[in-house]
């Protein structure tokens, strides 16, 4: 199916531009026009689809789905609907706050909030495409673990001293959004307006992460990563892990990198170790969670996640050969 | 005249609503009241959890995103 595109690229690559195969220009510029091309129209279908199905969640009604479930309830529900619910980062203060008001526990609205920028359904999809469906299904079980794991810590640790005072003191209001419309028409308005938004949001970060995949399929060579980057170095997943951490990027932008360090024989587990540690924590999304949390919980949740990316690094090197 | 509150604590979302409302009515030659909410327990007041939110003389009438240009011709002239 996906076979279009390497077409598609070798003819951008060996006949628009005339490169010579086998130099590292024509390699880079092929990965690049490949996944270019790929990924995009990916997102789209993808983007569309769910649009149209109104399958997005909104964080209100996971609010209220979450709210007052039992914990071995709520933490399963409230990871699994964060991979789901798309919400901009720029939205996290309120959902926080909103979470917290209607009495879901610190643990499960920290499971949300590390979950949700991790794993989401259109990345999946992306990843699944580059990588498999097989290694695409252990980064989702991994991120989903990690998010339980991460909010039971939080809340094991009775960390709710470090949320802002403000935050408790705020009563939230009853919403009456008026039912959507439903008729094929707005659907279809509906779904494009999606496209438009998500791809206008993430594009950037799609380029750029194409960008570095093409560079580093081109232009590094696979003894770089052999001496570096292998299973043997025990320094190379905290490594990576450590790189990821102030980097910022949609989960979508990440996944050509680890396609080509996939490929360049970097193993498994440093690979995703990286890509979670890329889109869960990132400086700016430390500096809006600031209004909410005092710096000793932003560097609790951030040591947590550390030493939980870095264990699922080591788990899969382990396991997967 | 119709007070409209545009919820958000200062993203760009936010001031692109604003600026479409106020350029909308413009447009339609309507006079209306415009209102920029940045307050985190004003904006949660209204139940919105999504920014940017609009509220339509106290009614809240859309949230979690910028609306579009269609919508906003709806509110303004009916």
């Amino acid at each position: 199916m996906f076979v279009i595109f390497t077409l598609f690229a070798d003819f951008v690559t060996y006949d628009l531009l005339g490169l010579t195969p086998d130099t590292r220009l024509a390699e880079a510029v092929h990965f690049f026009a490949e996944d270019t091309t790929k990924i995009f129209f990916l997102l789209t279908i993808i983007i569309f689809a769910i649009g149209f199905f109104r399958a997005l969640l909104t964080p209100e009604r996971v609010r209220k789905a979450v709210a007052g479930r039992p914990r071995y309830v709520s933490y399963p529900m409230a990871v699994g609907l964060g991979a789901v619910t798309p919400f901009c980062s720029c939205s996290s203060v309120p959902l926080f706050i909103g979470f917290l008001e209607a009495r879901i526990p610190l643990g499960v609205t920290m499971a949300f909030l590390i979950a949700s920028p991790m794993i989401n359904e259109v990345a999946v999809v992306v990843l699944a495409a580059a990588i498999g469906w097989k290694y695409a299904a252990l980064y989702v079980a991994a991120g989903l673990t990690v998010g339980i794991v991460g909010g039971l810590l939080i809340e094991a640790l009775k960390l709710e001293k470090w949320v802002e005072d403000y935050v408790w003191k705020i009563k939230m209001g009853e919403a009456a959004l008026q039912k959507a419309n439903n008729s094929f028409k707005a659907r279809i308005n509906y779904a494009i307006e999606q496209v438009k938004e998500i791809l206008g949001r993430i594009w950037i970060y799609v380029f750029v992460g194409i960008g570095i995949g093409a560079v580093l399929h081109g232009f590094i060579p696979e003894s770089f990563f052999l001496k570096y980057a292998s299973a043997d170095n025990p320094f190379a997943v905290p490594a990576a892990v450590l790189t990821g951490i102030p980097l910022y990027s949609n989960a979508t932008g990440v996944v050509p990198i680890v396609e080509a360090l996939l490929a360049k024989g970097v193993p498994l587990g440093t690979v995703l170790a990286l890509m979670m540690s890329v889109a869960a924590i990132s400086l700016p999304e430390m500096v809006i969670l600031r209004k909410v949390l005092k710096p000793q919980l932003i560097a609790t949740f951030t040591g947590i996640l550390f030493v939980a990316f870095i264990s699922v690094g080591y788990l899969f090197n382990a396991l997967i050969v | 005249m119709k007070t409209f509150k545009v919820l958000g604590s200062g993203c760009k979302k936010c001031a692109t609503t604003a600026d479409m409302i106020a350029a909308t009515a413009k447009a339609a030659g309507v006079d209306v009241e415009i209102i920029k909410i940045t307050d985190m327990g004003e904006i949660m007041g209204y139940g919105v959890m999504s920014t940017p939110g609009v509220v339509l003389d106290e009614a809240l009438v859309h949230a979690g995103s910028v609306p579009g240009a269609a919508q906003i011709e709806d509110w303004i002239k009916t």
